[in-house]
């Protein structure tokens, strides 16, 4: 396998401008003679789907909802970054840039984070014109807010749901692109496999979740945008259908996974509460505005938290970083709320739980203000908890929330595999070791809107494509294979069911490849992993057919794909022997408990490479080169 | 605390459907009723029973991928709440719940508690966007857009398609989630290029996917679990009419056929 990033060379602030003109174009009246697969209808996969099909392509587009405005974008809460700079507060696509690749600790592309910051102000107005309620000034000109890990404000945002206001801006101009006939939009389908004729992805298998039929789909590209495998920890604030299938059976046939210990814990989520917990619910980071998180400062104080005066508070986060206080990025923020729980000073029932209080807030701006801001997290929070955040603190853990990790592409988004482009959280490409809070959405959209417009065309107007359709024998030898797993986990009829071994799979990975890991434990999970996976494929038990709607066997399919991710996160926290971002290796760290990176060896995005069943995968590297942005020690101090 | 649950058991579209009655012994006040339909379900899959249907996805009351009808009441009884999103405490011992799903002709059921909703996309796709190219786009702060036009438009906006509205409607109308998002984009300047052959369209495809027509009630409102006010059926109302008699005598063409 061979790793060629195509980053372009030259001045980075006009890279992206020349990478564009030197792409091929397809000729307008030629457009729609491609057909294009697009899988996934999130930010990334609706705004690639709606844009490709606007410029005359043929679009199928898949999700497994039962409507692309389901995609779990929709969840997202707290806003979307641009360099827009109109609070004159010193922002610049420059300043975007730099905060973003230290903020990812030094593991992400330069080029590719460059061009990222550059399209995050289109962005912002190409969602304005589509209608979405940004919040305003009373002057009428769009407002913003600061996130973790910066010190301006360039955080756009609607009320706490961001996420869904710009993903019905996708899905409504993919409903208009459905509505002239440009993209055929087919839901409750699953993606199964990939297929691959002449060394090209040229098609895809699916599964009709309705009917339970298998079906074949030709193309001239495929395009995943399929959304993070945070999922493989069970309990996570990723939405309950969000699942790695489509990247791992993309994997298995040949495109490189990169960096996939690079996993993301979220600071601020409701603690867990007890054994049925199905999952995680996020509180925006957005609340770190207002909100000052706290812990008595001495261990076992189990007084109601009013009770407890100001002086025996530990605001440990403004005392051990003042410059950036709560506003610290997630992973510094969550590896300190672990490290005061490990001391003994969590509060809550379990322990695990520090306070994100907003007394002060609310004296100081009123409790309308606070409302106006945050109403329907509060409210949220007190759906969920029973308790009221107006008054009491809010109890928050951190939580699984996003993974860096994915397949790997080249600047023009392409995967190992000619012909299949990977786009959002699915890829790997620009958070590094560790994304900043309101970049999740910008990379989504940028991927969708801005760069896969541009990539696709010049691939397929530089490659010379044979006619190939469904009756291709590769597609018949991928049904075969699809089909002959369906019934396998269907003739188990063992005594465990799906979400058991879910639930055992996530603990293992959140107990050695969470937010903590080291040599031992990681060695440990990967034994664990592979006998879980063994019992798993011996003792599933998966009740009804093949042949309609069954939620078990979906399920199933799913977990039997985190199963084998899993262990290689572990492998691959393994081999890296520093800490950087969200991978806190326990042996390398600072004095003051800091992550220490080892930027001679590990200095590379890690790319795996698929070897077979029961073969070690085989690890590939990509240098990364930092010529604008030095690498030194984070420092939020 | 102990409940006694009927649950509307439909093998399939095509098929007939029936109550079933299940006894759910442990329910512990924390849990969200989902996750009470989880237990559930794991505990039928233990007695090789097939699990009930339900349709659930982010689960924080956002997607609008759940619910269903308890006791008659689209997502239960808390009001402003998605059924992922109530919780066990409202319940008492010994209580006996009915889950249905939503009853409506356009929304035919695939199977248990899940039906089909592609008649909210087939509306949307008829007129609910801005149409606007990619890359096109003037600066964001081009056009000031006053707060309260911005705040009323998100409140409209903040629809979460479940279905709600329509089940909970006697009429089954879906005049609420057509408002909503009419009332989004007529408030805001970017929708106003399209405002009269988006309330011409949209409002025919109501009928189209045999939805049931307002007679303002008001149930849609109480059942809605983001809040949706009645006002946004006045203003589709309002669009349409004046779009209806703008455009007199010629609007086949305004409605882009």
């Amino acid at each position: 396998m061979q790793l060629d990033s195509k980053i372009p060379t030259g001045p980075i602030e006009q890279a992206w401008e020349r990478a564009k003109f030197d792409m091929k174009l397809v000729n307008p009246a030629n457009k729609r003679k491609f057909n294009i697969i697009v899988v996934g209808s999130g930010l990334a996969g609706g705004s690639a789907a709606a844009s490709l099909g606007e410029l005359g392509y043929n679009v199928k587009c898949f999700c497994f909802q039962d409507s692309p405005r389901r995609a779990h974008s929709i969840a997202a809460q707290g806003g979307i970054n641009a360099a827009k700079n109109y609070q004159n507060d010193g922002d610049s696509i420059y300043r975007l840039f730099y905060d973003t690749v230290k903020g990812g600790d030094f593991r992400a592309r330069e080029y590719n984070v460059y061009r990222l910051a550059q399209v995050s102000v289109n962005i912002i107005d190409q969602c304005v014109a589509q209608g979405v309620p940004f919040a305003r000034e009373y002057g009428g000109a769009l407002a913003n807010r600061s996130f973790g890990g910066a010190q301006v404000s360039r955080t756009f945002y609607a009320r706490g749901q961001t996420g869904q206001q710009l993903l019905l801006g996708a899905y409504q101009a993919l409903e208009a692109q459905v509505d002239s006939g440009r993209v055929k939009m087919i839901t409750r389908t699953e993606m199964l496999d990939l297929v691959i004729v002449n060394g090209r992805a040229r098609g895809i298998v699916t599964r009709d979740l309705v009917t339970g039929k298998i079906e074949t789909h030709a193309a001239d590209a495929v395009v995943l945008a399929t959304g993070g495998y945070g999922n493989v920890f069970y309990l996570s604030t990723n939405a309950k259908g969000s699942n790695c299938t489509a990247i791992w059976r993309a994997h298995k046939r040949g495109a490189a996974f990169a960096n996939p210990c690079f996993t993301q814990i979220h600071p601020t989520c409701i603690p867990v509460s007890g054994e049925y917990q199905s999952k995680l619910t996020l509180m925006s980071e957005s609340l770190r505005n207002d909100g000052r998180i706290w812990v008595p400062k001495q261990a076992g104080d189990k007084r109601s938290p009013r009770d407890i005066p100001e002086a025996e508070r530990d605001y440990y986060l403004e005392r051990r970083y003042p410059s950036f206080g709560n506003l610290v990025p997630r992973d510094v923020a969550s590896r300190a709320a672990k490290a005061v729980c490990d001391e003994g000073r969590g509060v809550g029932e379990t322990g695990l739980g520090v306070y994100l209080d907003f007394a002060e807030s609310i004296q100081r701006l009123g409790r309308h203000a606070i409302e106006e801001r945050y109403g329907n997290l509060f409210e949220m929070y007190n759906r969920i908890t029973g308790e009221d955040p107006y008054t009491v603190p809010m109890r928050i853990y951190p939580a699984i929330h996003y993974t860096m990790g994915g397949l790997w592409v080249d600047y023009q988004l392409m995967s190992t595999i000619p012909g299949m482009f990977v786009l959002g959280e699915a890829n790997f490409s620009d958070h590094g070791a560790n994304r900043l809070g309101a970049s999740a959405l910008m990379q989504g959209l940028s991927d969708g809107y801005f760069v896969i417009p541009y990539t696709l065309g010049n691939y397929l107007a530089s490659t010379k494509l044979e006619k190939v359709d469904t009756s291709a024998p590769e597609f018949a030898a991928a049904v075969a294979e699809v089909n002959d797993r369906v019934s396998r986990l269907l003739s188990i009829k063992g005594n465990r069911t799906v979400a058991s071994f879910h639930r055992e799979l996530g603990k293992i990975i959140w107990d050695y490849c969470g937010m903590a890991r080291n040599a031992e434990g990681l060695t440990k999970a990967i034994g664990r992993v592979q006998e879980l996976r063994e019992e798993f494929w011996k003792n599933l038990n998966v009740p009804g057919s093949g042949e309609d709607m069954n939620q078990q066997l979906e399920g199933a399919g799913r977990v039997a794909d985190f199963l084998e991710l899993g262990e290689l996160m572990c492998r691959d926290a393994l081999q890296r022997k520093e800490s950087c971002g969200g991978h806190f290796r326990e042996e390398y760290q600072t004095e003051e408990g800091e992550a220490l990176r080892d930027d001679e060896n590990y200095q590379y995005a890690a790319a795996w490479e698929y070897a077979g069943e029961n073969a070690e995968p085989i690890l590939h590297k990509e240098p990364l080169e930092f010529h604008y942005v030095h690498p030194a020690q984070r420092s939020y101090k | 605390m102990r409940l006694t649950l009927h649950v509307w058991r439909q093998a399939s579209a095509s098929k007939p459907g029936r109550m079933e009655r299940y006894d759910a012994p442990d329910v512990n006040e924390d849990m969200s009723f989902l996750e009470m339909l989880d237990v559930l379900n794991e505990k039928l899959i233990a007695e090789h029973k097939e699990p009930i249907a339900f349709e659930h996805d982010c689960r924080e009351g956002i997607c609008g991928s759940c619910g269903f009808m308890i006791n008659g009441m689209a997502h239960g009884p808390q009001r402003g709440t998605t059924v992922c999103q109530l919780h066990m405490r409202h319940f008492k011992d010994g209580d006996v719940l009915y889950l249905e799903p939503w009853r409506a002709t356009a929304f035919p059921v695939l199977k248990d508690l899940v039906v089909d909703r592609g008649a909210f996309d087939r509306i949307v796709a008829s007129g609910g966007y801005v149409s606007v190219r990619t890359g096109s786009a003037p600066d964001g702060n081009a056009i000031p857009v006053p707060k309260e036009s911005a705040d009323r438009a998100m409140d409209a906006a903040a629809c979460i398609a479940c279905g709600a509205c329509v089940a909970a409607c006697p009429n089954a109308s879906a005049a609420l989630f057509t408002g909503a998002k009419i009332s989004h984009l007529s408030h805001l300047p970017q929708g106003q290029a399209e405002r009269s052959r988006r309330a011409l369209r949209m409002v025919r495809q109501l009928s189209i996917e045999e939805f049931g027509s307002c007679t303002n009630i008001g149930e849609c409102e109480a059942a809605c679990p983001k809040s949706i006010r009645l006002e946004v059926i006045a203003t589709m109302n309002r669009d349409h009419l004046k779009a209806s008699f703008a455009t007199r005598g010629e609007s086949q063409s305004a409605a882009g056929e």
